[in-house]
């Protein structure tokens, strides 16, 4: 289905469940009404020195006053991280199953109408992509697609996900976002942790760059982790794509809006990504503009003040540089062997089936990623998780 | 002499090593400056990548505590314990059902609700729970053979903060009372000790320390001092000073 640009982004079509919430209103009144530059020194210093942080800390650490205290801020989050979590960092890896993709995102590899090979794993290719992955001794996948409900219905991506139960003790998803009675199913078939980035938190924005297709509306989006809990879910992933709009305050819908999915649902496990734009194929232009590396690291150390007990997932798009210096600092999980690309886990005679999302700026395998955890002082670990079904 | 009691099974050590950070310097510090005789071990974690096993760290003298670690309510944690049988973890298990992923506080209801099933299951449950009389009195009535209050919040390393409660625990209940989280210095662990806690748990205080075998034996001098201390009998608190002459000597 296509729509044209003037389709309000906040109007939900037929098909999609609504569910009783409030949150998006507590978010975007938040997303609105932020000035980060009515924080002083003296307001990030009252955050740095709370246990339990609330909006106006957590605000107070991403705005530009914040940047100089940097080296405090991580310090802090190191000491978080390392309370709660020890050296523990945890292994997984995208597997990208097919990159069909019904919406026009401007700044997507997968949009509609890019010129890129597509292509679709069957339930072969995808049997053969799982047993090599496994074969490198991880334990946790994240299965992704493009945001096609045609081309990779809901009953291909269950399949692959029971076929993915099979190798491997913790199946995620990264999908087009579905029903409670969706997640439900997927649940059933072994899936316990579901991420939807929600991109931008500003609604406009959101409009002006989702042209068509179901993406398109925005509180659908925005509830799809909740609708996920409801379906039966042990945890759910928050990010931003940082870079799109004003990060600061795409960080502070991001982490406001987990936190309140925690309390809501105090079971939830929740986890937050920082993933930066990256460059796609036919358009170099894209790229992360203002989110320098030394941002990057204020959020990681906001979202770790803020979300003390919550996963932070720091992804390939960042250079392996990076990641080995940021690791150590807040983050828990890192992807290993990762490949974008369509059919990259089959073997030499599969490569290159479908192109990938976005380019990656770390390509190093599981054995290595595991060599620079332990390089970095801490403790590489493949599963932490029993799936009880229920 | 003083040995610690679970389930039937006797330990000379009362510092008991929880797991949760997976650090092998720090298991390594435990055992060899600490004497923890007992580690748990989440039974999630137990048949895991070859290459970093917690259990190729840990000698075959020591005492695999597993738990539930990850049941979020009854029946989660049964089938878990199971799943820990089959893979030949022992009966004795502690039990912690966790339905708050914010401050990972345990649910005492579905605690309560899992001794029961697992003590009819054959399992010797130990139960990781906040410090409530009640509740602990219907774990021992369900079958626990020792109760693991936490004496602030899991990782916070501050220290007694159940004092009171769990000091009611200790005079009321007729099972092992073991501190299981929160001690985050020596000198609450030897203040839990001298209370007539049975044995404590610690972690974090240990892993997060500078340098990891100091505090370990920290811990383990603490712990017998206090076990020590408690034994020997404390004097009379007074609020008022005793005069070596009788105030009264004057009557005569």
């Amino acid at each position: 289905m296509k729509f044209i640009q003037k389709t309000d982004p906040m109007e939900y079509l037929p098909s999609q469940e609504r569910i009783d919430s409030d949150i998006m209103l507590k978010v975007l009144n938040a997303h609105k009404n932020v000035n980060f530059d009515e924080f002083n020194a003296f307001d990030v210093q009252k955050a740095l020195d709370k246990d339990n942080l609330n909006l106006r800390d957590l605000q107070a650490l991403l705005s530009p006053v914040a940047a100089n205290f940097l080296e405090e801020m991580v310090a802090k989050s190191k000491a978080i991280k390392e309370r709660y979590f020890g050296k523990n960092i945890y292994l997984f890896t995208p597997q990208y199953i097919a990159n069909h993709c019904d919406n026009n995102c401007v700044y997507c590899g997968f949009k509609v109408g890019n010129d890129i090979k597509r292509a679709q794993l069957d339930e072969n290719d995808i049997i053969k992509e799982l047993k090599n992955i496994a074969k490198t001794g991880l334990k946790e996948i994240l299965i992704l697609t493009g945001e096609s409900q045609t081309k990779t219905p809901l009953n291909y991506i269950a399949n692959a996900c029971k076929l993915a139960k099979e190798y491997f003790d913790i199946v995620g998803v990264e999908i087009y976002p579905l029903n409670s009675d969706e997640y439900a199913i997927l649940h059933d078939n072994g899936v316990d942790f579901v991420t939807v980035f929600q991109e931008t938190y500003n609604p406009i924005k959101y409009g002006k760059i989702h042209l068509y297709g179901n993406k398109r509306v925005f509180p659908y989006r925005f509830n799809a982790q909740e609708r996920a809990l409801i379906g039966g879910m042990r945890g759910v992933a928050f990010a931003a794509l940082l870079g799109i709009d004003d990060w600061r305050k795409d960080a502070m819908a991001t982490a406001l809006h987990a936190s309140l999915i925690q309390s809501k649902y105090p079971h939830a496990e929740i986890s937050i990504s920082v993933p930066r734009l990256r460059p796609i194929i036919n358009n170099n232009k894209i790229n992360p503009k203002d989110v320098t590396e030394r941002a990057l690291l204020q959020v990681i150390a906001a979202y770790r003040l803020f979300l003390p007990y919550a996963n932070i997932t720091l992804s390939s798009r960042e250079s392996a540089y990076f990641r080995d210096n940021a690791m150590a600092l807040g983050i828990t999980k890192v992807s290993a062997g990762v490949s974008v690309g369509i059919g990259e886990h089959g073997g030499k005679d599969d490569k290159d089936k479908g192109d990938g999302q976005f380019e990656i700026s770390d390509n190093r395998d599981v054995n290595q990623m595991k060599t620079a955890i332990k390089n970095a002082g801490l403790t590489p670990v493949m599963s932490d998780y029993i799936y009880t079904g229920i | 002499m003083d040995r610690l009691n679970l389930g039937g099974r006797l330990f000379d050590s009362r510092f008991i090593m929880g797991s949760g950070k997976f650090d092998p310097e720090l298991i390594t510090a435990c055992i060899e400056e600490a004497d923890a005789q007992i580690i748990t071990l989440a039974i999630r974690r137990v048949n895991k990548d070859s290459d970093i096993s917690i259990t190729k760290f840990i000698p075959k003298n020591i005492t695999l505590l597993p738990n539930t670690s990850g049941a979020r309510d009854a029946s989660e944690a049964l089938r878990i314990a199971r799943l820990g049988r089959e893979l030949g973890c022992e009966d004795m298990i502690k039990i912690e059902v966790i339905k708050d992923s914010k401050f990972l506080l345990p649910d005492n209801y579905q605690t309560l609700k899992a001794i029961e099933l697992l003590a009819s299951d054959g399992f010797i449950p130990l139960a990781y729970m906040m410090p409530d009389l009640v509740v602990a009195r219907d774990m021992a009535n369900a079958g626990a053979a020792a109760i693991m209050p936490l004496a602030a919040p899991i990782g916070s390393n501050k220290g007694l903060s159940n004092k009171d409660m769990i000091q009611i625990l200790i005079d009321e209940i007729d099972l092992p009372i073991i501190v299981d989280a929160g001690i985050g210095r020596p000198s609450q662990a030897c203040e839990a000790m001298e209370m007539g806690c049975a044995a404590v748990m610690v972690n974090t205080a240990i892993a997060t320390a500078t340098d990891i075998r100091s505090m370990a034996r920290a811990f383990k001098n603490a712990v017998k001092a206090g076990r020590d201390a408690y034994l020997a009998g404390f004097g009379r608190v007074l609020n008022t000073a005793q005069a070596s002459s009788p105030l009264t000597g004057f009557l005569g």
